[in-house]
């Protein structure tokens, strides 16, 4: 088969099926099927309503702190600089932190849940449900069921509910109920299991929010369209305060929200390098990563087509990431294309690597970031070096660290 | 082209009765008991069966038929298994119609083509596979049509009138409809609600209308068969062989005979049920 041809732009899919190529679509039980109709016909009257985009805009501005800061991170960039001059490279890009840590919550999760319970308002829907790893998109959740006053069930793997749990007692005070999952690794893989199991149980009154650019189409779109606004804020911020395109930009990906956000914008920028960072765990020989695009192959997951870890059978694998956020076999279908089409490079960052990158960026930034970022800083590590001194590198830095505190501790034999 | 669910379908109009459709997990708790269970429907009664491809992630069922499936994946199930024990079956059964239910993956995984062809060799008449919308039929709905294997749509509590043409539009062998929003397993819906929404149903289609989510005991296989061309019932069959499964998987009695009990009574259901809806 030949390579699809290199489209004119990379910015205008899905189509009206939902599909990214062969990945997308609407794989989903017959009683989901008039929901998410639903929901495209809602979304599709107010991504192009004025009184729609005001009422988000005024949020983002006061309640979750946009325009989130193009930080010029000069302690990393002086550090690598000197990694490059021992090297005797001489080298060392510049190196910008797209602040997403700083959003109301601690993570880009808000930009999409604003967006979505703003919809749910529209919609007439009574109660939410979510779905969350890290517990980000949770807190997030439960941050704006709180403040529209809508009930908020959250879903949560077992595991992830041990090993984050400041977030799950965040939840719990903003009135959200958790409810840890049991079945599988008791992951976010699972959280979404249950999510769906839930909401094809109470059709009548619940909006399922979802909190990556993955599931059935729309989601993948407006979840997507939600968290543009960080690569569209970096892409003015970084043409002001440098007067040009960055060279390289970096996102770490699970499903992928993030990463799409802070890519989309820049597609079309074909003189930009766009580099997303999978979770290598404990290495892709084995089993425990979850690098679906680096290790996996196409298949069918809740809702959509895309890259997933699995067997021969078809049987979906649990993964392993030293990052709750990262722990998920599949990825959101639109960084799927991405990938079959060149644009976008993806990586794997080893749990090891992540971890180190985590120190460094504390000890010479001041900032905690949360492990998912960490993998993307721990691949600007290996890569700035070698670039010259004029080149300019920007990463997204998703979120804040503080909930993975316990976690690095136990990680480095520490007791807190 | 008429296939074995058509042919039985005609045969049991003919008698005035609705059909037993049952379902078990394949493989679960491994393949040889699994075998013996799918050979003991049909002498309990069961006039067409449900095979479930056992998948990691059923998102459409409940906590019975995800632990059956998770059991039949430990005991070392596959599709090619799954497709072996059909053939295996109609080695000594070739009237019985067998349809396989499940996830699209491991389909979508063996490849469309293949999978049919050996479903075909392998004497599977039909497919009901959750996660394929009628928004999705080019997958593998109208493959299946071709090559002539019935391919089942769920119609559910959400499926309206505008949308219920699209539902049947490709349907083929029987509509599926499911008693509630939910997933499987959970309590039966509001007879008289199911009732009504047959008859809607019937509205639009000359095809059997078999009911299913729910229906555990052979009283509601009586009422549900009043009105339905078919009664489904899944998690009671499931639950009958966890029953008889220790807490480290042994078994405590034997499955097929357990299933078999809970199954003659079903049997008893059904073909009373016109009784019923002439009281």
């Amino acid at each position: 088969m030949d390579k699809p041809a290199t489209p004119n732009s990379f910015r205008t899919g899905p189509d009206e099926q939902g599909m990214f190529g062969i990945f997308g679509g609407r794989f989903v039980a017959e009683t989901l099927m008039p929901l998410i109709l639903d929901l495209e016909r809602h979304w599709n009257e107010v991504k192009n309503d004025p009184d729609f985009k005001a009422e988000l805009q005024n949020l983002s501005t006061h309640y979750a702190g946009r325009p989130s800061k193009l930080y010029f991170a000069e302690g990393l960039t002086r550090h690598l600089r000197e990694v490059s001059s021992a090297k005797g490279l001489g080298g060392g890009a510049k190196v910008y932190f797209k602040r997403e840590d700083l959003n109301h919550t601690g993570s880009h999760k808000i930009n999409n849940c604003l967006g979505q319970i703003l919809l749910a308002k529209r919609m007439g829907k009574k109660r939410i449900i979510a779905e969350t790893g890290a517990g980000q998109h949770g807190v997030a959740s439960a941050t704006v069921a709180a403040r529209f006053g809508f009930p908020c069930v959250v879903y949560m793997g077992a595991t992830d509910v041990a090993r984050q749990s400041p977030n799950v007692f965040r939840m719990k005070l903003l009135g959200a109920e958790v409810r840890p999952v049991t079945a599988g690794h008791g992951t976010l893989k699972d959280a979404m299991n249950e999510a769906l199991r839930d909401w094809v149980t109470n059709v009548e009154d619940t909006y399922y929010l979802i909190g990556t650019a993955a599931g059935p189409h729309p989601y993948p779109e407006l979840v997507r369209d939600f968290q543009s606004v960080i690569g569209s804020e970096a892409r003015a911020q970084i043409l002001e305060q440098e007067g040009r395109l960055p060279d390289t930009i970096i996102a770490c990906v699970g499903g992928g929200s993030n990463a799409i956000g802070m890519f989309h914008p820049f597609l079309d920028d074909r003189q930009v390098r766009i580099i997303g960072i999978e979770a290598g765990g404990r290495g892709l020989d084995g089993i425990e990563h979850c690098a679906s695009m680096n290790a996996g192959a196409p298949g069918v997951l809740h809702g959509n087509r895309t890259y997933l870890l699995q067997n021969a059978d078809g049987q979906i694998m649990d993964g392993h990431s030293i990052s709750a956020g990262l722990d998920y076999p599949g990825v959101g279908p639109e960084h799927s294309w991405l990938r079959d089409s060149g644009r976008v490079e993806y990586v794997p960052i080893l749990d090891d690597e992540a971890l180190e990158a985590f120190q460094l960026t504390t000890r010479v930034e001041g900032i905690i970031p949360a492990l998912e970022s960490a993998h993307a800083i721990a691949h600007a590590v290996k890569i700035v070096p070698a670039m010259d001194k004029d080149q300019i590198v920007i990463v997204n830095l998703s979120g804040r660290g503080d909930k993975d505190v316990h976690t690095v501790a136990s990680m480095l034999g520490m007791e807190i | 082209m008429t296939t074995r669910i058509d042919r039985r379908m005609a045969k049991l109009k003919a008698e005035g009765r609705p059909a037993l459709v049952t379902y078990f997990m394949s493989g679960d708790p491994d393949y040889d008991t699994a075998l013996s269970i799918m050979k003991a429907l049909p002498k309990a009664g069961a006039d067409i069966i449900e095979m479930g491809m056992p998948f990691s992630d059923p998102m459409a069922d409940g906590p019975a038929i995800q632990a059956a499936g998770l059991r039949a994946l430990k005991g070392g199930q596959t599709l090619v298994k799954t497709l072996k024990m059909a053939a295996d079956f109609r080695t000594g059964d070739n009237e019985t119609p067998i349809v396989l239910m499940g996830y699209y993956n491991p389909i979508y995984i063996y490849g469309v083509d293949r999978f049919l062809k050996d479903a075909i060799a392998s004497g599977i008449d039909g497919l009901i596979v959750v996660d394929l919308p009628p928004e999705m039929d080019e997958e593998l709905c109208i493959p299946a049509l071709k090559a002539g294997i019935n391919f089942i749509r769920l119609a559910t509590p959400t499926t309206d009138d505008k949308r219920l043409p699209k539902v049947l539009q490709n349907t083929s062998g029987f509509v599926y409809y499911v008693s509630m929003t939910g997933i499987t397993g959970s309590a039966l819906a509001d007879t008289g609600k199911v009732a009504a929404a047959v008859k809607r149903i019937k509205g639009h289609t000359d095809l059997p209308v078999c009911v299913g989510f729910g229906v555990k005991t052979a009283e509601q296989a009586r009422t549900i068969g009043a009105n339905a061309d078919g009664v489904v019932v899944g998690t009671a069959i499931v639950n009958a062989v966890a029953n008889v499964l220790g807490p480290k998987g042994e078994k405590t009695a034997d499955p097929a005979e357990a299933v078999a009990t809970l199954v003659s009574g079903l049997s008893q259901g059904v073909r009373s049920a016109r009784l019923a809806a002439a009281e």
